[in-house]
C-alpha cells in the first residue's frame, strides 16, 4: 500500500523511506513502505500491536543487524546517503541516529559516565569540555537541575523517569541528526511523561525525532506528522492534525477513534 | 455513526447525548410553532406558555454541555467523534437561540393584545404564518438530518434558507405598503417586523445546524463558502 504523501513545501527531508521491506525469518514483517521524515520535526507511528511501527524504528538505525535472520531490502536514505548498504560503518551511523528504548536502559555506571560513554566511543576530549558536554546534555534533557549534585552515583538510582531522562540525554549527548524513541513514556507516570513530552518539543529545535507510540494522545500531543500502520504496511501519514481531525482512510478513523478491533 | 466503538459505553454517551439534542431540538421547534399559533389566533394564553417553556430550553443547553465536557475529558475524543462533539456544542447554541426567537415572538402577541389594537386591525398575520411554516419546515430537516447524519439533506436545508429570505423581503414590502396606507397600523406593523424578524433569523439557525452537520460527515467547515462550494464537498 503507498500511503506517501508530498511534505508541505519548506519542509527539508530528512529521512527518506524507499520501498522498504523487511523480514523476520520468512515473516514478511514491513511492506514495501514509502515515507518521507522531514527535518526537525516529530514524526509519530502509531498503530496496533505488531503492526511494525517499532520493526520500521529499528530499521532507520540497522539495529535489527544484532539478529540474523532480519533482514531489509529498499532504501533508506538519510541526507540522500542510503544508509542500508552494507560498508557504511553501523557505528557511525548510529552516532547520527540515536535511539531511546521504551524501558530506561541506564548502563551500570555513575550518571556522569552514562553520558560520556557513548562521547568516547566517537570523541576524545579533554576533561572540562566533556564536562561541558555532559552538563549541556542533562540540561538538554532536563535532568540537570535534579542531579547536578550526585553526577559520581550510580544511574541506576534513580526514578524511572529520570533514567528515561538520562537515556535521552546519553542519546544526545553524541549530537546526533536524529533521535528515535521506542515507546519511551510507556513506563512511566503521567508527570514523568508530560516532562518527556516537554522534552520532546525542545529537541526538535535541533533534531529530527521520530517516535513510536502505543498513546495515540501522546502522538496527538507531541507530533507534527502521524504515520499510521497496520500489519506491516503503511496505511496514512500526513499532518497530525489533520490525521486526527480529518483522516483520509477509513482504517485510520477507525483505529483512532476507538472503533477499530 | 453505526459502527460500534471498542468501548461500548462511549457508544451510549455518545447516542444518549445526540438523542438530548433532538429532543431540545424538537422543542424548539414546537416552540415557534406555538408562538406563531399564539400570534394567528391571538392567543394570550398561548404566548404565555411558551413564555414559561423557554427556560426549559436553556437548562437543555446547560445540561448538555455539560455532559459534553465529561465526554470530551473522560474520552478523548478524535476524527468524527470530536467532530459530531463539537458540532453538537455549536448546535445547542443555534437551538437556543431559536429557543429565543420564539420567546420574543410571544412577547409580541401579548404586547399586541394589551395593546388592543391587534383584534381592529387587519394585519398581514398569514404571510407571517407562511414564513414561520417555511422555517420550521427548514429546522424539522436540518434535525432529521442530524439525526441520520445526511450531509445531502443538510445541503437542501441550507438552499431552503434563500426562499425565507425572499418571504422576508416580500414581507417587509408588504408591511411597508400598510403602514403607508393606514398610518393607525404603524405600532403593530413594526411589532410583526420585529416578529419576521425573528423567524427569518430562525431559518438561519436551521441553517447553521445544517453546516454543523456537513462538517460532521465531511470533515469540511463549510461556513462562509458559496452554495456551488458547498454542493462540490457534499456529492
Amino acid at each position: 500500500m503507498d500511503a506517501k504523501v508530498n511534505l508541505p513545501a519548506g519542509e527539508k527531508i530528512k529521512l527518506s523511506v524507499h520501498d522498504l521491506n523487511f523480514y523476520y525469518g520468512g515473516f514478511h514483517a514491513l511492506k514495501r513502505i514509502n515515507l518521507d521524515i522531514p527535518e526537525r520535526k516529530v514524526t509519530a507511528f502509531i498503530g496496533p500491536s505488531g503492526c511494525g511501527k517499532s520493526t520500521l524504528l529499528r530499521t532507520f538505525n540497522r539495529m535489527f543487524e544484532l539478529y540474523p535472520e532480519q533482514r531489509a531490502e529498499g532504501q533508506i536514505l538519510l541526507d540522500g546517503e542510503n544508509i542500508l548498504e552494507r560498508h557504511l560503518d553501523v557505528s557511525l551511523i548510529r552516532a547520527k541516529i540515536g535511539m531511546v528504548f521504551q524501558k530506561p536502559t541506564p548502563f551500570p555506571m555513575s550518571i556522569y559516565d552514562n553520558i560520556a560513554f557513548g562521547v568516547r566511543l566517537f570523541e576524545t576530549l579533554p576533561r572540562v569540555e566533556m564536562d561541558e558536554r555532559v552538563e549541556w546534555a542533562l540540561k538538554k534533557a532536563a535532568l540537570w537541575n535534579e542531579v547536578k549534585d550526585k553526577l559520581g552515583q550510580s544511574g541506576s538510582g534513580l526514578s524511572g523517569g529520570q533514567q528515561q531522562r538520562l537515556c535521552i540525554a546519553r542519546g544526545i549527548a553524541i549530537k546526533p541528526e536524529v533521535l528515535l524513541l521506542d515507546e519511551p513514556c510507556s513506563a512511566l507516570d503521567p508527570i514523568s511523561t508530560g516532562k518527556i513530552e516537554e522534552l520532546i518539543t525542545e529537541l526538535k529545535h535541533d533534531y529530527t525525532v521520530a517516535i513510536v507510540t502505543h498513546n495515540m494522545q501522546q502522538a496527538a500531543r507531541v507530533s507534527d506528522y502521524t504515520a499510521y500502520m497496520y500489519l506491516g504496511d503503511l496505511i496514512e501519514f500526513g499532518p497530525t492534525s489533520e490525521l486526527f481531525m480529518k483522516p483520509k482512510k477509513k482504517d485510520t478513523e477507525d483505529y483512532i477513534t476507538g472503533r477499530f478491533g | 455513526m453505526t459502527e460500534k466503538h471498542l468501548s461500548t459505553q462511549f457508544d451510549a454517551e455518545l447516542s444518549a447525548i445526540s438523542t438530548r439534542v433532538l429532543e431540545m431540538g424538537g422543542l424548539a421547534e414546537s416552540q415557534v410553532a406555538q408562538a406563531i399559533y399564539a400570534l394567528v389566533n391571538f392567543s394570550g394564553e398561548t404566548a404565555t406558555q411558551v413564555l414559561m417553556r423557554e427556560e426549559q430550553i436553556n437548562q437543555m443547553e446547560v445540561e448538555i454541555d455539560r455532559d459534553l465536557s465529561t465526554i470530551i475529558a473522560r474520552r478523548q475524543p478524535t476524527a468524527r467523534d470530536l467532530r459530531l462533539l463539537i458540532a453538537i456544542s455549536k448546535t445547542i447554541g443555534n437551538l437556543e437561540r431559536v429557543g429565543d426567537e420564539a420567546a420574543r415572538i410571544g412577547r409580541t402577541v401579548q404586547r399586541l393584545i394589551n395593546t388592543g389594537v391587534s383584534s381592529r386591525l387587519r394585519l398581514p398575520v398569514g404571510d407571517v404564518s407562511f414564513e414561520a411554516s417555511l422555517a420550521t419546515t427548514s429546522l424539522r430537516k436540518a434535525l432529521d438530518a442530524f439525526a441520520r447524519l445526511d450531509a445531502v439533506k443538510a445541503l437542501e436545508v441550507m438552499k431552503d434558507d434563500n426562499q425565507i429570505d425572499q418571504e422576508f423581503d416580500g414581507l417587509m414590502r408588504k408591511l411597508i405598503t400598510y403602514m403607508m396606507e393606514d398610518p393607525r397600523t404603524i405600532s403593530a406593523s413594526i411589532d410583526l417586523v420585529f416578529v419576521a424578524k425573528a423567524i427569518e433569523r430562525i431559518g438561519d439557525h436551521a441553517k447553521n445546524l445544517a453546516e454543523q452537520i456537513i462538517y460532521i460527515v465531511k470533515g469540511t467547515d463549510v461556513r462562509h463558502n458559496s452554495l456551488e462550494t458547498v454542493e462540490s464537498i457534499v456529492r
